[in-house]
């Protein structure tokens, strides 16, 4: 956990003091909407369909239980009664009212929490891996260059008025669970040839209505050089980047437009300026933020833990939740633990008040204290030990988020959709709902498995579709709610774009092009193989002709 | 008129002069970048104060080699939200040297004074339908920053 210093601590007071002075004015006519707008954005409030939407930052999706308890009790208090999950790591509330938002603030403050950045023209939370620290298969932990960034990018005095929002992430694992090729930057920790720990940097990916997958531009910036680089990045960008027209003003259309070789060009002539300058990381600050996130206090355990095997062998539902929702863990002895937040008649990535809470108590119990929020829109104990499995999942059972369908068509990204958000053009969160229940047994999800459905109610991508192997995108045709099919994309290492299979679908025959989708994956894959890959071997031509067979 | 300059509010004595004005009034003035770069070798033997404006696109670069000659460079806001002004500021003092004045004019809001403090800008030309006394207040929004910029050499990593 990043432990607040007396100045981060001080900057959070400051911005609830100022925030409220702004909503003062406000309030009283002083600031007119526009220019209150910009204000309201850069702190995360939104003014949604039907009332105001905040958005809480939680850095690298990295929560303390006491700051989950200060968000339950928001949600209990000024929301109703609960809160969303977003897929960059953020909570957000769908009913604010603006004269609570000072009060808010102050709350969040109190447990070292704000909602700085989380919207606006200007650089947003930072996203990093959610098993970021705990997981096998990593190099280093991305944490602390997550929290530098965070840091520098906070207030920044230059970079605040963007052509467009501006989203970081990183992954320090070899396998990249942060979508770091989706991001208007991204680093991804490599280590080179003499051992040294550095990033491989990619600029201009992105979703919405222009998907890209982000170009390398860097194959090793020696770590200390992090800021110094992203500083020449930023200001290339705020210079060329085009404010003539919102839909060209993301960095990825700056660099097709330029080409990477001419963008690179100008991000390294800046850079041989700012390379030179005071933002060079020293040694003692990345220790220093690395030190915050302290190696937790494992126990040592080197013997099988007999008590959690012999559950697993008699517990037929305990055994499938460990193989669903559970991963193999740095430390002998320990799980990284997923809890579902995704289940018929929930909309993904909601949970309540009293769930809020609940997880916050089985953190203290069995997870140092600490969740994760993650950008699939589920939460983790990352640290839970083997013997204590059992005692977690029951109590989680209880409350509804021990639900073993991670990873499966079950687990499904979705945006807010025309239930809530002014953008939306179609409802997602009705088709996510339809989907879960329609195929909701448990044998046939395993037999589908890994298999990553991803639905926005608009071209703004929020849920991600773009990426899904399977995407379901919300269009609108002359007033009635369409749903295209795309298929093939990926987030990950294999990064990809989904295809367009055909003419969109109405909200009534959805479903049933999903199911037909998945019954030409079923007839034609090769034992073992994921959907993504069956796709990926026999191409998108079966698909779109008997999806359409009978039209 | 009143601008706010160093933190205070101070009578202004610029005039400043239109993209197709004929002629160049006396006293001092601050000037398109179009205009010094058309009539350069006219106004380099002036009496009175030369100041240039940049707008959104006009690189700081483009008159680094003059900088000497100006008491002022202006950094225009043609609507608060293009951003391109405050990385202006920055080079001109930390790049290129100016010790000058450097001064925000247009869309100008109390809301976006820390920021443009911080950047190197030290006057302002507040938009005139806003209050100039209020406006002061923002420059004790933060006591405490992060980064380094015009306004302080070291990030506060290095401090």
């Amino acid at each position: 956990m990043y432990h607040y210093t007396d100045i981060d601590r001080t900057i959070v007071q400051e911005r609830a003091a100022q925030f409220r002075d702004q909503v003062r004015r406000r309030l009283i006519g002083e600031l007119t909407e526009e220019e209150f707008r910009p204000l309201r954005l850069m702190n995360g409030l939104y003014l949604q369909l039907h009332a105001y939407m905040l958005r809480v930052a939680v850095p690298y999706g990295l929560l303390a239980s006491k700051q989950l308890r200060a968000l339950a009790e928001i949600a209990e208090k000024y929301d109703r009664g609960y809160g969303h999950w977003t897929t960059r790591q953020n909570l957000q509330y769908n009913w604010i009212r603006l004269d609570d938002v000072p009060e808010i603030l102050d709350l969040l403050a109190s447990v070292d929490m704000h909602a700085i950045q989380t919207s606006g023209n200007c650089i947003r939370n930072i996203s990093a891996d959610h098993f970021a620290g705990a997981i096998a298969d990593e190099i280093e932990d991305p944490r602390p260059y997550a929290e530098i960034m965070r840091q520098w990018s906070s207030f920044h005095p230059e970079f605040s008025y963007l052509p467009r929002k501006f989203k970081i992430a990183f992954s320090g694992a070899v396998q990249d669970r942060a979508a770091v090729a989706f991001h208007d930057l991204g680093f991804r920790i490599v280590k080179n040839d003499q051992g040294e720990i550095g990033f491989r940097a990619y600029v201009g990916g992105g979703m919405g209505r222009t998907p890209m997958i982000g170009k390398v531009t860097r194959e090793f910036l020696p770590k200390e050089h992090l800021l110094t680089y992203t500083e020449a990045v930023m200001r290339v960008y705020n210079e060329y980047g085009r404010r003539d027209n919102i839909y060209k003003a993301r960095i990825k259309i700056l660099v097709h437009e330029l080409g990477v070789e001419e963008f690179s060009r100008l991000v390294d002539a800046e850079w041989e300026h700012t390379r030179q300058s005071a933002l060079v990381l020293t040694e003692a600050e990345i220790a220093r933020v690395a030190a915050s996130f302290s190696p937790l206090d494992y126990d040592k355990v080197t013997e099988p833990v007999a008590a959690f095997e012999d559950k697993r062998a008699s517990d037929k539902a305990f055994a499938n939740w460990v193989e669903r929702n559970t991963l193999a863990h740095k430390v002998a002895g320990y799980r990284i633990v997923n809890l579902s937040l995704k289940k018929p008649s929930i909309a993904p990535g909601d949970a309540t008040d009293s769930q809020m809470r609940v997880i916050a108590d089985l953190a203290d119990h069995y997870s140092f204290g600490q969740i994760r929020a993650t950008h699939e829109q589920n939460l983790v104990l990352a640290d839970v030990r083997q013997s204590d499995l059992f005692a977690l999942w029951k109590a989680l059972e209880l409350h509804g988020l021990a639900t073993p369908n991670i990873a499966t068509l079950q687990d499904i990204i979705c945006c807010p959709g025309l239930d809530y958000c002014s953008l939306a053009n179609a409802r997602s969160i009705p088709i996510s709902d339809a989907i879960s229940e329609h195929f909701d047994r448990l044998d046939y999800l395993y037999d589908l498995g890994e298999l990553k459905i991803k639905i926005s109610g608009c071209i703004n991508a929020c849920g991600h579709h773009h990426v899904g192997h399977i995407g379901i995108l919300g269009v609108d045709k002359k007033g009635e709610e369409y749903y295209q099919i795309t298929l093939g994309g990926s987030a990950s290492d294999d990064a990809a774009i989904g295809q367009i299979i055909g003419a969109a679908f109405s909200k009534d025959t959805v479903v049933a092009a999903i199911e037909r989708v998945l019954n030409v994956y079923i007839d034609l894959r090769h034992e073992d193989e994921r959907f993504l890959d069956t796709y990926r071997r026999v191409g998108i031509k079966p698909f779109k002709e008997r999806v359409y067979a009978n039209n | 008129m009143q601008i706010i300059k160093d933190k205070a509010i101070v009578d202004d004595h610029w005039q400043h002069v239109a993209a197709d004005a004929e002629t160049i009034p006396d006293g001092d003035v601050i000037l398109p970048l179009a205009l010094w770069q058309a009539r350069r070798a006219e106004l380099v033997g002036r009496n009175g104060g030369i100041g240039v404006q940049l707008e959104p696109g006009d690189h700081p670069e483009q008159i680094a080699e003059d900088l000497h000659r100006f008491s002022v460079v202006a950094c225009n806001f043609p609507s608060f939200r293009d951003g391109r002004g405050y990385s202006y500021a920055r080079l001109l003092r930390e790049r290129y040297g100016f010790t000058g004045e450097v001064r925000a004019v247009g869309d100008v809001l109390r809301d976006q004074l820390f920021y443009m403090a911080r950047c190197g800008f030290n006057a302002f030309e507040m938009r005139p339908d806003r209050s100039i006394e209020d406006a002061l207040k923002a420059f004790g929004d933060f006591s405490v920053t992060y980064q380094n910029a015009a306004d302080t050499e070291l990030p506060n990593f290095r401090r």
